[in-house]
């Protein structure tokens, strides 16, 4: 079953990861009145900065030059232990929720001594924005996290995955969680993934001295990270359609693999809807937003356990 | 030690090496040739590696050796115990010494370089009587035998953190050491003698069968005693004042000691304390280690963030990580008052192996920074910059450390966390009221945010230390250091990696230590047991597993962009500032990469800047700008001058008993005499 379930989501989370990227994209321009570029162009994108020739600044050392590998590796290993189309972590005695909150760290703290390497003042502006706003999302994650795993005893990405858990929690936790999401994800009003104006830029700084196929390939992680971290919030919040745990047949697996496309479309269309009704936040405000998510996080872990008692 | 037939004394061999080599040091000190000058360190190695052995004999066999030992009086003995919990503070201890003394060597050496402020003899001399004393801390079995190694470990210390005395900061930050240490002691003695009215003498037995018949006050007395007693030793905000000066200010590789090894037998003491003298600890008091825990540890990390020092960054490092420590201890001790035995258990593993952890990725930090310190000449980070490239060995070390601190996948320090967050977890699902589940949860949350912002430290401390371009002349100039030193720093690394990849062994290690102190022993899912198992529904983490994923999946990509558009090609250019020439002062400082940081929390670190125009230099620039920062601690203007006022008012009234007249004195003898024979008549 888990080799089954691998030998689905490897393929799926790197082949579908741009073509999330691509559906918001298109939604969002035509949200504005825009045309925008097709649901496919990520997949051109990166196609094109893989084939590049890639230029490396002369201060650079071997750090800036594995980092997009460790980058790599600790997003896809993260992306696998998510619960897609089952109502199961293909991985999950590789590691639960807490390892996968540590494999975003990992990849942060590689692209962050990244940004410094150059010693370009950009990389080190996206690298100093990027730690001290994860220092407000990952207690909001965890918060989430604990809320929903309080109840179940367990930490397991498997174990997570219930309906057993209140509404009014539910909704509070998602409420936070969707703070993470646009913060993990680079977006609108926290950061902004469109532009490279040296003043707003947050994720685009640290990659700014990066180009051709390392460039490429830490732009397909980007997407990847992403869908998974838009996939969590499916599995912990929208379990509805999923296959089951065990014994699952291939219809069963097939029914899992539409709703998750049709929730990933759901909730990609609300992150386009949030890109365009809001205006980026100033620098400084960001951290307000990203800490009313903990607040709600903590909330949701009070419901939950007043609900139940 | 039966296996090898060696006598049961053998387990006090490590002890005697190390005091043989704290002799040996001086006696052998100038005239003879550099072997016989390397014998302490190599003496200390052994004592090191013995140590292991002997601690990793015990907790294996899960015995208890006594040494009865030598009656001062009949009611003062100093005799010895070594039972499962001692002899895993004894490894705690050991293994870093054999890497602190094979760095020494090299670092030592550099001395005349004229960084460290010592010679090599009396180093090596108070280094080897250093480990003795907290050696025999852990042994001790009365509180004779605990006071006295105590005071000869902060003694010791005291001369190592002073030096040769010439530097004005070496000395203050010795004074305040001394003192705050020595308000400790007074703490834990004032504990032990409250304890030993109740138990009838002064040996530990006593202590732990009188146990049960402690009153109420009593118990709550003790533990808050001895909880301010040992958290001054720890570092606990708001007692850590004296940790940030003094751990800088020894030689590096005692540094590494101090902050690795010797706040971790302030947690032994504490772990006496909670699960023998005083158990069961009174309830709440569970609840109050977590949230003193989490102070220091968010508080410490914010600190460290606002330094420049590397050294310092360290030291307040320390201060956040005793904080996770307790946090720990506290979860433990919360789940031992609700009869949980299977959840302190856990939590009780996830301290002791952070606690290990910690002494041995600390240790390795503090080493890179000793190699730093010697090899650029400065350890400010506004000075440092391209080490990567002129000291590329240090570099990698300083890295893996910071990794491991950092607690990231697959090294040691995401073992310890990791298993703290499955312990606050147990807590808060079998807690059953709202007060332990919130505080469980914000717990969670805070050890979340002290993760991260030790992620932004330590990509600070590495970014701009080692990457980038040199900031000063000094780092232009780095050289890399001694093999010795980087053979003892890459043994801590190899720890790291080891007890990170292999966390079953440290908790089959810990087996019996929980057995003895909460009757049941913890299980978690670690190392990839159970990979078939059908349900997968507990947590799980199984570190080779997750590198073999890490590195497929890392590889993958570069496969596929192979396949698909051939071999990759790869020009090396300047980089690009907008088209002016790159200099070293555009890239980011260490003070602006934390400013976004100070920005947010500046409710809690009380950050200040000023700024002054100064007078005019050069006709188009104008002004020279003159800006000043820092932070104000809270507490050190509430808490410590204002006791510091009081304490001179009262010390002015004192003064007039101090007449200087002999007869006097000899007046408040007599006095006193008639007092003391009326008193105890």
């Amino acid at each position: 079953m888990d080799l089954l379930l691998l030998a689905i989501q490897i393929p799926l989370m790197l082949l579908a990861a741009p073509l999330v990227q691509g559906a918001i994209k298109t939604t969002k321009a035509r949200l504005q009145s825009r045309r925008g570029p097709g649901p496919l162009q990520p997949y051109r994108d990166v196609l094109k900065w893989l084939s590049r020739e890639s230029v490396v600044s002369d201060q650079a050392s071997w750090v800036f030059r594995y980092a997009p590998f460790v980058y790599a590796g600790a997003i896809l290993s993260a992306a696998v232990l998510v619960p897609t189309v089952a109502r199961r972590s293909p991985a999950a005695a590789v590691g639960d929720a807490i390892v996968f909150v540590a494999l975003f760290a990992l990849a942060r703290f590689w692209l962050a001594i990244a940004g410094l390497d150059t010693a370009s003042n950009f990389g080190g502006m996206g690298s100093s924005r990027e730690v001290a706003f994860a220092a407000l999302i990952e207690p909001a994650l965890l918060l989430v996290i604990f809320a929903v795993a309080l109840p179940v005893g367990s930490t397991s990405l498997t174990a997570l995955v219930s309906e057993g858990w209140p509404g009014a929690a539910r909704v509070i936790a998602l409420c936070a969680f969707m703070i993470v999401i646009i913060a993990e994800t680079g977006r609108v009003p926290i950061d902004n993934p469109d532009t490279h104006l040296e003043l707003t830029m947050v994720h685009e700084g640290m990659l700014l001295e990066y180009s051709g196929r390392p460039l490429g390939v830490l732009h397909w992680a980007t997407h990847v990270k992403q869908l998974a971290v838009l996939s969590l919030a499916s599995a912990l919040f929208l379990p509805w359609g999923m296959a089951p745990g065990s014994g699952a047949t291939a219809l069963a697996l097939l029914v899992g693999l539409l709703a998750w496309s049709a929730k990933l479309l759901a909730l990609g269309l609300v992150l386009a809807a949030i890109e365009t009704l809001f205006a980026k936040l100033r620098i400084f405000r960001a951290p307000d937003l990203i800490g009313a998510a903990s607040v709600l996080g903590l909330l949701a872990v009070l419901t939950t356990f007043v609900v139940e008692h | 030690m039966n296996e090898l037939g060696l006598p049961d004394t053998f387990a006090l061999a490590p002890i005697a090496v190390m005091l043989l080599a704290s002799a040996l040091g001086p006696l052998f000190a100038r005239p003879l040739a550099r072997l016989a000058r390397l014998l302490p360190s190599l003496l200390l190695m052994l004592a090191g590696s013995l140590g292991v052995f002997v601690a990793v004999d015990t907790l294996l066999t899960g015995r208890t050796l006594t040494f009865p030992g030598w009656a001062v009086t009949p009611y003062a003995a100093v005799s010895l115990r070594l039972d499962p919990l001692a002899a895993f503070f004894l490894l705690v201890i050991s293994a870093p010494a054999v890497a602190v003394a094979l760095y020494g060597i090299g670092y030592l050496d550099a001395a005349h370089d004229g960084h460290v402020p010592q010679p090599r003899t009396a180093t090596d001399a108070l280094l080897g009587a250093f480990l003795a004393s907290m050696a025999l801390v852990v042994l001790a079995d009365s509180v004779l035998a605990f006071m006295l190694a105590w005071e000869a470990m902060s003694l010791v210390s005291f001369f190592l953190v002073i030096g040769d005395g010439r530097r004005a900061d070496n000395r203050r930050a010795a004074y305040i050491y001394a003192v705050m240490t020595h308000i400790g002691a007074a703490f834990v003695l004032l504990a032990f003698l409250v304890l030993a009215r109740n138990g009838g003498s002064l040996d530990f037995a006593a202590l732990r069968a009188g146990a049960d018949s402690l009153g109420r006050w009593e118990r709550h007395g003790v533990t808050l005693l001895a909880l301010i007693g040992f958290g001054s030793k720890m570092g606990l905000i708001p007692l850590h004042v004296w940790l940030p000066r003094a751990h800088p200010a020894a030689p590096s590789h005692v540094s590494a000691l101090m902050s690795g090894v010797m706040v971790k037998m302030a947690v032994y003491g504490m772990a006496r304390f909670v699960w023998e003298f005083v158990a069961p600890v009174p309830r709440w008091w569970g609840e109050a280690l977590i949230v003193i825990g989490v102070i220091s540890a968010v508080m410490g990390i914010l600190y460290a963030l606002m330094e420049r020092d590397l050294k310092r960054v360290l030291a307040y490092s320390t201060v956040e990580h005793v904080g996770i420590i307790v946090i720990g201890l506290g979860v433990a001790a919360a789940a031992t008052n609700r009869g949980h035995a299977e959840v302190a258990a856990l939590a009780l593993v996830a301290t002791l192996a952070h606690t290990l952890n910690h002494s041995v990725f600390k240790g390795l930090l503090f080493l890179g920074a000793g190699a730093v310190q010697t090899g650029a000449g400065t350890r400010d980070l506004e000075r440092l910059g391209g080490l990567v490239r002129r000291m590329p060995w240090t570099a990698g070390l300083f890295l893996v450390g910071s990794l491991a601190i950092v607690a990231l996948p697959p090294l040691n320090g995401f073992v310890g966390e990791w298993l703290l967050f499955q312990s606050l977890l147990g807590l808060g699902s079998t807690a059953g009221t709202v007060t332990t589940a919130t505080l469980v949860a914000a717990g969670a949350g805070a050890l979340a945010l002290t993760g991260a912002l030790a992620l932004a430290c330590f990509v600070r401390a590495f970014g701009t230390g080692f990457l980038a371009q040199p900031r000063s002349e000094h780092a232009r100039q780095a050289h890399e250091v001694a093999p010795t030193m980087l053979a003892g720093m890459a043994l801590l690394a190899g720890a790291t990696v080891v007890l990170g990849v292999a966390p079953l062994a440290i908790i089959r290690l810990l087996r019996s230590v929980t057995q003895d102190l909460t009757g049941a022993v913890a299980h978690p899912a670690l190392g990839g047991s159970g990979v078939f198992d059908a349900s997968q529904a507990a947590s799980a983490y199984a570190p080779w597993l997750l590198i073999a994923g890490f590195v497929a999946l890392g590889v993958l990509p570069w496969l596929i962009a192979r396949l698909a558009t051939g071999r990759g090609r790869e020009r090396v250019s300047p980089t690009w500032v907008c088209g002016v020439r790159l200099e070293p002062r555009m890239q980011y400082s260490a003070t602006g990469f934390a400013k976004p940081i100070r920005l947010i929390f500046q409710s809690l670190i009380r950050a200040h800047h000023s700024h002054a125009l100064e007078r005019q230099v050069v006709p188009p620039s104008g002004m020279t700008v003159r800006y000043v920062e820092g932070v104000h601690p809270i507490y050190e203007r509430h808490l410590y001058q204002r006791s510091v006022t009081l304490l001179m008012a009262g010390s002015r009234y004192v003064r007039h008993l101090q007449s200087g007249s002999i007869r006097m004195y000899l007046a408040y003898l007599f006095v006193t005499l008639i007092v003391v024979l009326l008193v105890a008549r």
